[in-house]
């Protein structure tokens, strides 16, 4: 065990993390639905999805406290570290707007973490990693089933549903190709057989979104500078509001719990 | 602007517990056609392990007896108690039914 050992499980550490942040941001976002969904039944829905999600991320940031082994809690993860300690893509920050923004934005990510999790579920070295992989995988299939339906019925729907999931398309396709994009912490981790490469994730999503897209009568538009900084802790202007809220209880009264 | 419930009609759902025993009704709820009531069924009905297979069905599909016919309906069957099978003896190798 020496420094090269240490900064082995450091890098891993942030290579989880990274997912964990994805899915906690994702989580939080969609709890922000609470009290205002549409109709009673998305309600639920979209609680049921963050819930997921916020699962996962407490799965992963407790595995990598135990990699890292220096006694930092899935809450010390998710409440007490600052913006620029974050690594989530900035797709999962973008701010709810409306439902198409939220479903499309959903869609995006559900199309790349299906895929995610059933290949790290198959091959990845971690068997802590694995099992989280077998549940999450499941709930993603849903995620991107239920998002996926209200795509197509939003984008092949009325005058004015149509205008707003095309709206969601041009504002939010931009931040897609962050997905597909491996920081160091991740390329290592591929390289320890660890986690998947994004990029090799990229034909799936593509299909997934034609087949979606093709029935919702929506087109992709050609992007030619995809935005990125999320996994280097650079993130957009609505990340500080969202963790003003999110950190606001653990900041105001530390070490409380349910 | 359209009846928000002309778009979204109601649907009753239907939730089977268990392999083996039959659907029961759950509630209602509205949706824009059969797709998406199965999806708000499965996360309005289904969120504490209840089930493990949804039917939906439009409640306007649902043929109902009229409630004021309910004694012609019903009553003729009251008195008539043989129809229940606790008048015959059940050998004990059968076991419970």
């Amino acid at each position: 065990m020496g420094a090269a050992a240490a900064s082995a499980e450091a890098t891993t550490v942030a290579a989880i993390v990274e997912i964990a942040d994805d899915c906690l941001i994702l989580g939080h976002r969609l709890s922000e639905w609470c009290g205002h969904a549409p109709i009673l039944e998305e309600e639920l829905a979209l609680a049921n999805m963050g819930l997921d999600l916020l699962g996962q991320a407490r799965a992963l940031y407790a595995h990598a406290g135990e990699i890292e082994g220096k006694g930092r809690s899935e809450d010390d993860f998710a409440f007490l570290r600052r913006e620029r300690e974050y690594r989530n893509c900035l797709l999962v920050e973008r701010e709810n707007r409306d439902f198409a923004h939220t479903m499309l934005r959903q869609l995006y990510f559900a199309a790349f973490m299906q895929p995610f999790w059933r290949t790290v579920a198959a091959t990845s070295s971690d068997e802590t990693l694995r099992g989280i992989a077998a549940k999450a995988e499941k709930e993603m299939a849903y995620h991107l089933r239920h998002a996926g339906e209200w795509v197509i019925r939003m984008g092949d729907g009325t005058e004015e549903s149509a205008r707003r999931m095309a709206d969601a398309v041009i504002e939010l396709h931009r931040y897609t190709g962050e997905l597909f994009m491996a920081s160091p912490a991740r390329a290592d981790a591929v390289a320890a057989k660890l986690l998947p490469d994004p990029g090799s994730l990229r034909a799936e999503w593509d299909e997934t979104i034609a087949t979606v897209f093709a029935a919702a009568k929506l087109t992709a538009p050609e992007i030619r500078v995809m935005q990125k900084g999320g996994r280097d802790g650079i993130h957009g202007e609505d990340m500080g509001h969202l963790l003003a809220e999110l950190q606001f209880m653990q900041r105001a009264y530390p070490g409380q719990t349910w | 602007m359209t009846d928000k419930h002309e778009l979204t009609p109601l649907w009753e759902v239907f939730i089977r517990p268990r392999n083996g025993l039959h659907h029961r009704h759950v509630g209602s709820l509205h949706a824009a056609d059969s797709a998406l009531a199965l999806q708000s069924a499965r996360d309005v009905y289904t969120r504490r392990g209840e089930g493990n297979s949804i039917w939906v069905v439009r409640s306007s599909d649902i043929a109902a007896s009229d409630p004021s016919f309910a004694e012609p309906n019903f009553e003729p069957a009251d008195d008539k108690i043989y129809r229940h099978p606790t008048f015959y003896d059940i050998p004990d190798e059968v076991g419970h039914m």
